[in-house]
């Protein structure tokens, strides 16, 4: 049988009349990285935090390696918590600025009664690519960058089977987050966990991610291998992400034609009837307006859509080739 | 030709409690009619502030030198109210966060209508005929109906036209536009650089684009100035830059950007080691000898001056052969 760090089925996370999330239903294999991607508003960072339980999910099952962890209270998770690690966006208010860089590292030994703790501490620091002096230093005195090393150093000191990454690199500038997403592909290759990692730029999760899964308005509309999601994308939301990301390449990008999808993101709170992305959607069809499309498997590697306008072979519309299309 | 904008050697420094710093050391940059000039650059590289020196935004703490002629007019120094009648005007402004950029309590059509008041001097229902048509210029659908609404009615993306449409209110001769798409979703943004490069095609505005993003440069710019700690580095045609990067820092930037297509073989970024300087006092040398792969003894003492011509680079040891990112 084939082993999961990460189940989610069926996820749901309302906060009052806000439905964040939907309906997800996500798999993590041991040791492969998923690229949760979505813009704002999608649910996304919804999804991380239900996993690593900061928020009680309304609805649906969340397993950490075979544990049902949905609804355990505190004392109850705490056997489950050096399962999974959570490394965020913002690295300057992430770590507390009144402790030591050290004492922000070894936090979660500490909390497990660790022993040597100290050694274990520059041993993080080291593989993140800081030297072990930096244990002493405060969190204010280090560039975003290594801020953003101490968050992964803490995440990945209790060895956790999954680390979920909620766009680690989003704030930091472009030479920086090229060392950091690097930096996630070693270690990640060195120590095998597992990453479920959340981002609003496909193009930087192409070279790290084993599967992507795309998210729209709460729910997921498309997920499949890297391969697939890049090489045949099915849904036109994933194809409409892929084309809008500008390239640095001029001749290549001018000859690109972006699909436009109009600026009005639909509510969360009363999203649009059948397929909630319809209202975006250049070939929109009478049933996407009343019927919720299934997401079913229309390729290899368990390739899903969920879109009324793909056959089962993974053959239909691309949005990007189809002329003068308007929502 | 006669650039419409015209910068040389722009410094600006700042005075603060731990002493003086240099944010901008002698920009040098030009602006033909109809050019979008990208300046692109990483934070604290000096981009946004060389932005507001041009549009005269910065706070007293500021001490700018150098000269900014638009049309042959020098603004630096100029008094209140040559300023007043120049910005909004002639020169125009977009900020990147347009829900803090405009006024919660009055309707959009105000606001837009305000700026046609105060200069053009417009009657409130020319002005609101007027706030419509440029609406429509920046691409609202049913721009009658939204030029009665709020700016928290409206999405980022719509957010960011009416901005748009403001800042383009008069006609200006150039439109600064400081990361205008980064707070925005990329289908977002797409939408938004359409508008941008429409306005340049109809109405002939100039654009400074100031960016980290070198997507957005690909895509909208004419030529490019990359900065680095409060200097241009290197300046190019868009295609010859990308094509052609001759300062070390220009062809790590271009290699540690993610693109989709690029790096899934290699499965790895370039990385540029280090850390952008601090600005203090600009040293006379290279700021980016300590991080660069290609510096030699010279660089560090000696700063290297910009070359003439249409590429113009700043480095003792500039990269030569065509590099593969």
């Amino acid at each position: 049988m084939e082993q999961f760090a990460l189940e989610v089925e069926d996820l749901v996370m309302h906060f009052g009349p806000v439905r964040a999330v939907d309906g997800v239903t996500l798999r993590v294999r041991q040791g492969s990285v998923v690229a949760l991607v979505g813009e704002s508003g999608s649910g996304k960072s919804t999804v991380g935090r239900c996993i690593v339980r900061l928020l009680e999910p309304t609805g649906g099952t969340i397993r950490l390696a075979d544990a049902d962890v949905t609804h355990l209270n505190r004392r109850q998770l705490r056997p489950h918590r050096r399962d999974v690690s959570i490394v965020f966006q913002d690295p300057a208010g992430s770590l507390d600025p009144r402790l030591s860089v050290g004492d922000i590292v070894g936090e979660p030994l500490r909390l497990m009664r660790r022993k040597d703790i100290p050694a274990k501490v520059s041993e993080a620091l080291r593989r993140v690519g800081l030297r072990p002096e930096v244990a002493n230093r405060s969190p204010h005195e280090l560039s975003g960058g290594q801020r953003q090393r101490v968050s992964i150093a803490r995440a990945l000191i209790s060895e956790p089977r999954l680390l979920v990454a909620d766009e680690p690199t989003s704030a930091l500038d472009v030479s920086v987050q090229a060392a950091v997403l690097n930096l996630l592909a070693d270690l990640q290759r060195d120590l095998g966990f597992a990453c479920l990692f959340i981002t609003h730029d496909l193009s930087a999760v192409e070279y790290l991610a084993d599967e992507v899964a795309v998210m729209y308005l709460g729910q997921l509309v498309e997920q499949g291998p890297r391969a697939r999601i890049f090489g045949v994308p099915a849904h036109p939301y994933t194809q409409a992400l892929l084309s809008a990301a500008p390239v640095p390449d001029p001749a290549e990008q001018r000859a690109r034609k972006p699909v436009l999808l109009g600026d009005d993101l639909p509510s969360a709170i009363d999203p649009p009837s059948g397929c909630r992305f319809h209202t975006r959607c250049p070939v929109a069809v009478d049933k996407c307006r009343t019927v919720v499309p299934e997401s079913r498997v229309i390729g290899e590697g368990g390739h899903q859509v969920a879109c009324h306008l793909v056959s089962d072979d993974g053959t239909g519309p691309d949005v990007r080739t189809v002329e003068g299309a308007t929502p | 030709m006669k650039p419409v904008l015209e910068v040389k050697d722009l410094s600006v420094t700042f005075r603060t409690e731990d002493g003086k710093l240099s944010a901008v050391d002698r920009v040098s940059l030009e602006v033909g009619d109809g050019e979008v000039l990208a300046v692109v650059g990483e934070s604290g590289c000096g981009k946004s502030v060389t932005a507001m020196s041009i549009a005269g935004l910065l706070p007293r703490t500021a001490n700018v030198d150098g000269s900014v002629k638009l049309d042959g007019t020098e603004l630096i120094g100029a008094d209140k109210r040559t300023l007043r009648s120049i910005r909004g005007r002639e020169v125009a402004y977009i900020f990147q966060e347009p829900m803090t950029s405009l006024n919660p309590v009055f309707t959009v059509g105000h606001q837009i209508g305000e700026v046609l008041r105060t200069h053009v001097g417009l009657s409130r229902q020319a002005a609101r005929a007027r706030s419509i048509e440029l609406l429509k210029l920046v691409g609202i659908p049913s721009a009658e109906r939204r030029v009665s609404d709020y700016p928290h009615q409206l999405s980022g993306g719509m957010r960011q036209r009416v901005m748009i449409a403001m800042a383009v209110a008069c006609d200006p001769k150039v439109l600064i536009a400081d990361e205008p798409t980064t707070a925005l979703d990329v289908t977002i943004q797409a939408g938004i650089l359409d508008v941008l490069r429409g306005l340049r095609e109809r109405l002939g505005t100039s654009i400074v684009l100031i960016t980290h993003d070198l997507g957005v440069v690909a895509d909208l710019a004419d030529r490019v100035a990359v900065m680095y700690a409060g200097r241009v580095v290197e300046t190019a045609q868009v295609h010859e830059l990308f094509a052609n990067p001759q300062h070390p820092y220009t062809a790590g930037l271009l290699g540690a950007s993610p693109a989709a297509g690029r790096h899934a073989e290699t499965h790895r970024l370039n990385e540029i080691p280090g850390l952008v300087p601090l600005l203090s006092e600009q040293p006379d040398a290279c700021t980016f000898a300590d991080r660069c792969p290609r510096a030699v003894d010279f660089c560090t003492t000696s700063q290297p001056q910009l070359t003439t011509g249409q590429h113009q680079v700043a480095c003792w040891n500039p990269v030569r052969e065509p590099v593969e990112v």
